[in-house]
């Protein structure tokens, strides 16, 4: 279909739920009073690594207005995690903790001081145990566990892949560069902190409003640890304040508020503070990495090594998909002949990273689009027309057997340096002084670009089974509204306008005659929840099919009515009719009629579930995806030799969307995409000193500010991609990976300085150009990689170039 | 100890009865029912709580209530008049300026003190007003592209009133 084709696709129409949102009516879960309703808190360790000997609750309990206190003795004996095969979580720990902030033991109380009172007055006997708070303590000491499972003494996850002889194409190169690079870890940051609702009802049923980005997950969680029947427990998410994938997995507030109502008879709400929401965390893993890649004289790869080493945290989290991540996405942007990738996840005594925006894929795209840059110079070619050359085939298959289907990053490219006037501005700014003047000023101006692929949604759910990703159920009434059910999470990026969107243009309706109830485990179908760029796609293509499931009936019952044939049918401007006779058309409330009377009720369904790809290898189900987004991104700032100040002027990104749904929500999510990116680029850091976090508050933790932010100017490529509903492909998380490296090689390009981690922060700057007066290698980044012995990798032949399967399984397709 | 405190909110005389050290933003939330003002930090850090006092924005987070009385106190509820979104708020939803929207209702107050005070600003303007309000989904594009529709269509309306 062409864009003019489209009535509602493609227009720049506001948000569903926007009305709402502007005048302060959106109820977010800490927005919830329901009467009689208590207050829980959760007492955390202050203690990095220690067995708990013994904890006493009496004082808390004798304190006016505590209506319970609960210690893990209260709950289950079961362990959980979000992921079935890292089960390591406690929700209130009994035997030992593993990081300052876990949790303990609860209070419900008339009111949060007093919850909090008595919080502090619960006595916990603690033996301390030493704390490994990084990779190399972790390793360094295997005689202190901290957990006694995973691959090895405090290794969570090993892996070790090879796609066909990577040291013969490296052999064979006419380059071949090793680098090391570290990528801090980063909060989400989130403006609304984290808060449930639960409500044990008197019938013994379970409701738990909360602002999760998962219902699903958590649903399936709560039935475990609290040895309940999930049919007797409903989850509904609220709309999420900023989720960010900081809100993916089930959590110790949740659970507990549900014990807590169990044990009170009474609503229970708990909401995190902001410092909780740190120490909470699943952020970014903090990342260090080596990679080692083959170039030929004209800058094509021969082939490419890269291992990656991950903090973890204290848990599991989503950390086994997040170490294959470091490695599988690389491989999807340009032709990388052959690929091996080995990972590890440590464990520490820090609060566990997990999915944050790009999950596991920013970090080694920083080393690869780092490393590409210093190719491109040492080979003596323009790092964008270098890019240009190697962009991966569209319909082809990776190295690691990934099927690239639509691929419009050559013409992401060729728009941001047409755009940012790239080859003027290439040539003017940077270089030695003797070939330019040198300006007064100590700002030096830069420019750089960087590339990124993402995926839109995962192609396995977390736990194996053969039912649908998504569901949609669309049920016309007599008024000519049509009401859809999905278990979709709105966390901002707009599920809910694109259900509706979807929906209004199958049926030739308004959005507005849509009505869209999300995310309630009781009435909405099962979506898997509002991560890996999943939901456009995936209940984007549910909604599509439960609406011409609606609409062919309606057609039926309105040919029949007309005395026309169903295919000589068009549903446009709330009526159904024959294009030639137009007069005749039937209101579309009318039209709904026509086919209830037929058929009865008008509710139909709508499954989703993506086509099967895995490469058929131990580890080729985390990587697979309908398809793929593709961002070029160039930066352009100027770099204080005196202060170390980075001052970002512009950033073009042109994002290959396969089809912008609605533009202006996908200009949003690339914004905010860039944003983030420069966040983590120059300023962001979960950090810790003394087994603490080094800056739990807002104003500490350093994020961008409008004065921060530059002007974003964000171009749309449009590729119609055959996967994606009407085309479309993901935005949300993909734009952010390209604006790390980006401004990393735009400092190089402004100074001659490698700052080879983030964040870039003025002092490391200033270090660099120290060396670079001392006349010593002017970088700054790691220096050291850890004593780790990877295990023998799987090897497998690489799949590159193979065209993309013809026949290919797809479940529930229509 | 609990004392009563006679507000001023959105234009009307409200009562309550509240522990002397609850902030404006508790007594807003908890005991107003006024939601719409949200919570990022509790510490003053993020502008999120922000409404206008006499048309100044305040971080009500750090206000207590005490010190109000006899003030004009905003909140997002009250930006509205008779049904009518302010233009802000009109464009705010035109643009796509509220992703999440949780920090919205802080920063829509915020840019309304600032038109009150320069009817056009220059982009810069608004950011430097801005610059206390944090937002993580939008990049802030879109919200200073809002606030700029916004002053240009209530410039456009004092011409023809």
């Amino acid at each position: 279909m062409t864009k003019s084709d489209f009535a509602v696709i493609g227009q720049p129409l506001p948000k569903v739920d926007a009305w709402a949102k502007v005048v302060g009516e959106t109820k977010y879960a800490d927005d919830l009073f329901l009467p009689r309703m208590v207050y829980g808190k959760l007492l955390r360790s202050s203690h990095a690594h220690a067995r708990i000997r013994s904890i006493d609750t009496a004082h808390a309990r004798a304190v006016p207005g505590v209506y319970a206190v609960i210690t893990g003795a209260d709950l289950p004996r079961v362990k959980f995690g979000i992921l079935p095969v890292s089960q390591d979580e406690e929700v209130l720990c009994t035997e030992k903790v593993r990081m300052v902030g876990d949790a303990i033991a609860a209070v419900a109380a008339v009111d949060e001081e007093t919850a909090e009172q008595a919080c502090r007055l619960i006595e916990v006997d603690y033996e301390p145990l030493p704390a490994l708070m990084s990779i190399f303590d972790a390793l360094a000491h295997p005689e202190v566990r901290i957990h006694e499972y995973g691959d090895g003494p405090n290794v969570h996850k090993s892996v070790a892949l090879q796609f066909g002889d990577v040291d013969a194409a490296l052999t064979g190169a006419d380059l071949v560069r090793e680098d090391v690079f570290f990528f801090e870890g980063s909060n989400h940051l989130p403006m609304e902190q984290h808060a449930a609702v639960a409500h044990w009802g008197s019938d013994g049923k379970l409701t738990l409003w909360s602002s999760t980005q998962t219902p699903h997950y958590v649903h399936r969680l709560l039935a475990k640890v609290l040895d309940t029947p999930a049919a007797h427990i409903r989850v509904i998410a609220t709309p999420v304040g900023g989720g960010f994938g900081g809100k993916t997995e089930p959590f110790a507030h949740e659970i507990v508020a549900c014990q807590l109502s169990k044990l009170t008879g009474r609503p229970v709400k708990i909401a995190l503070t902001r410092e909780e929401v740190f120490y909470t965390h699943r952020g970014r893993h903090p990342v260090l990495m080596w990679i080692k890649t083959g170039f030929t004289k004209q800058g094509d790869i021969t082939g490419c090594h890269l291992r990656t080493w991950l903090d973890g945290g204290a848990y599991g989290s989503y950390g086994v998909a997040s170490t294959f991540y470091t490695g599988v996405i690389n491989p999807v942007t340009y032709k990388i002949p052959v690929y091996k990738f080995e990972a590890a996840r440590i464990f520490t005594n820090k609060p566990p990273c997990g999915p944050k925006r790009g999950h596991g894929t920013p970090q080694p795209r920083f080393a690869l689009e780092c490393q590409l840059d210093k190719a491109a110079e040492q080979l003596g070619l323009d790092p964008a027309e270098m890019r240009r050359r190697i962009v991966a085939e569209p319909f082809t298959k990776t190295a690691n057997h990934l099927t690239i289907t639509t691929i419009g990053l050559g013409e992401c490219i060729d728009k941001v340096v047409e755009a940012s006037g790239w080859r003027e501005k290439r040539a003017r700014f940077g270089g030695t002084p003797s070939v330019r003047p040198e300006p007064p000023s100590p700002k030096k101006p830069g420019i750089g670009i960087a590339c990124s692929a993402y995926l839109t949604g995962a192609g396995t759910a977390i736990y194996w089974n053969d039912m649908p990703h998504s569901g949609v159920i669309a049920r016309a009434d007599r008024s000519g509204g049509v009401a859809v059910l999905c278990g979709a999470t709105d966390i901002g990026q707009g599920s809910d306008s694109v259900l509706a969107y979807l929906t209004a243009e199958v049926l030739g309706i308004e959005p507005k005659d849509v009505h869209v109830h999300p995310a309630d485990t009781s009435l909405t179908p099962v979506d898997l929840g509002s991560y890996s760029s999943r939901v456009t796609l995936m209940c984007g293509m549910a909604a599509i099919q439960a609406a011409e499931r609606l609409r062919a009936v309606i057609f039926q019952a309105v040919a029949q009515r007309l005395g026309v044939s169903p295919t000589s049918l068009v549903a446009r401007e709330r009526k159904v009719g024959v294009p030639d006779d137009w007069d005749r058309a039937v209101p579309f409330e009318k039209a709904v009629e026509l086919g209830e009377a037929i058929h009865g009720v008008l509710a139909f369904r709508g499954s989703y579930a993506p086509p099967k790809r895995a490469g058929r290898y131990k580890g080729g189900g985390v990587g697979p995806s309908p398809c793929y987004s593709y961002s070029a991104c160039v930066v352009e700032l100027t770099v204080d030799e005196e202060t170390g100040q980075v001052d970002l002027g512009n950033v073009w990104i042109a994002h290959d969307v396969g089809r912008a749904l609605n533009p202006l929500l996908v200009e949003g999510q690339v914004e905010g995409s860039v944003y983030m990116g420069i966040g983590e680029a120059l300023m962001e850091e979960q950090v810790f000193r003394k087994n603490l976090h080094k800056q739990p508050s807002m104003l500490e933790y350093k994020s961008p500010t409008t004065l921060e932010t530059p002007e974003i100017h964000t171009i749309l490529v449009e590729t119609d991609d055959p996967e994606g509903p009407f085309g479309a492909k993901e935005a949300g998380q993909g734009p952010l990976l390209p604006v790390i490296p980006a401004i990393a090689n735009a400092i190089y390009h402004a100074l001659d300085i490698r700052i080879d981690e983030v964040p870039i922060t003025p002092d490391k700057i200033l270090k660099a150009l120290e060396l670079k007066r001392l006349g010593k290698p002017a970088r700054v980044g790691p220096v050291k990689l850890p004593l780790f012995t990877f295990k023998e990798p799987i090897v497998v032949e690489s799949a590159f170039g193979q065209p993309a399967d013809a026949v290919v399984s797809r479940p529930f397709a229509s | 100890m609990k004392v009563r405190v006679a507000l001023t909110v959105n234009g009307e005389s409200r009562e309550a009865l509240v522990p002397v050290h609850k902030t404006l933003l508790e007594v807003l939330r908890e005991e107003l029912g006024l939601t719409g003002t949200k919570h990022g930090c509790e510490l003053g850090e993020c502008g999120t709580c922000t409404v206008l006092l006499d048309g100044e924005p305040v971080l009500s987070c750090l206000a207590l209530p005490v010190e109000t009385e006899g003030c004009r106190i905003t909140t997002v509820e009250g930006m509205a008049e008779g049904g009518r979104l302010h233009p802000l708020q009109q464009a705010f939803a035109e643009l796509g300026a509220a992703q999440c929207g949780y920090c919205t209702p802080g920063i829509l107050l915020t840019a309304t003190a600032l038109l009150a005070d320069r009817p056009s600003p220059t982009r810069q303007e608004v950011k430097n007003a801005l610059a206390g309000n944090l937002c993580r989904c939008t990049g802030y594009t879109k919200i200073l592209d809002a606030v700029e529709l916004a002053a240009l269509r209530m410039g456009r309306q004092e011409v023809r009133t």
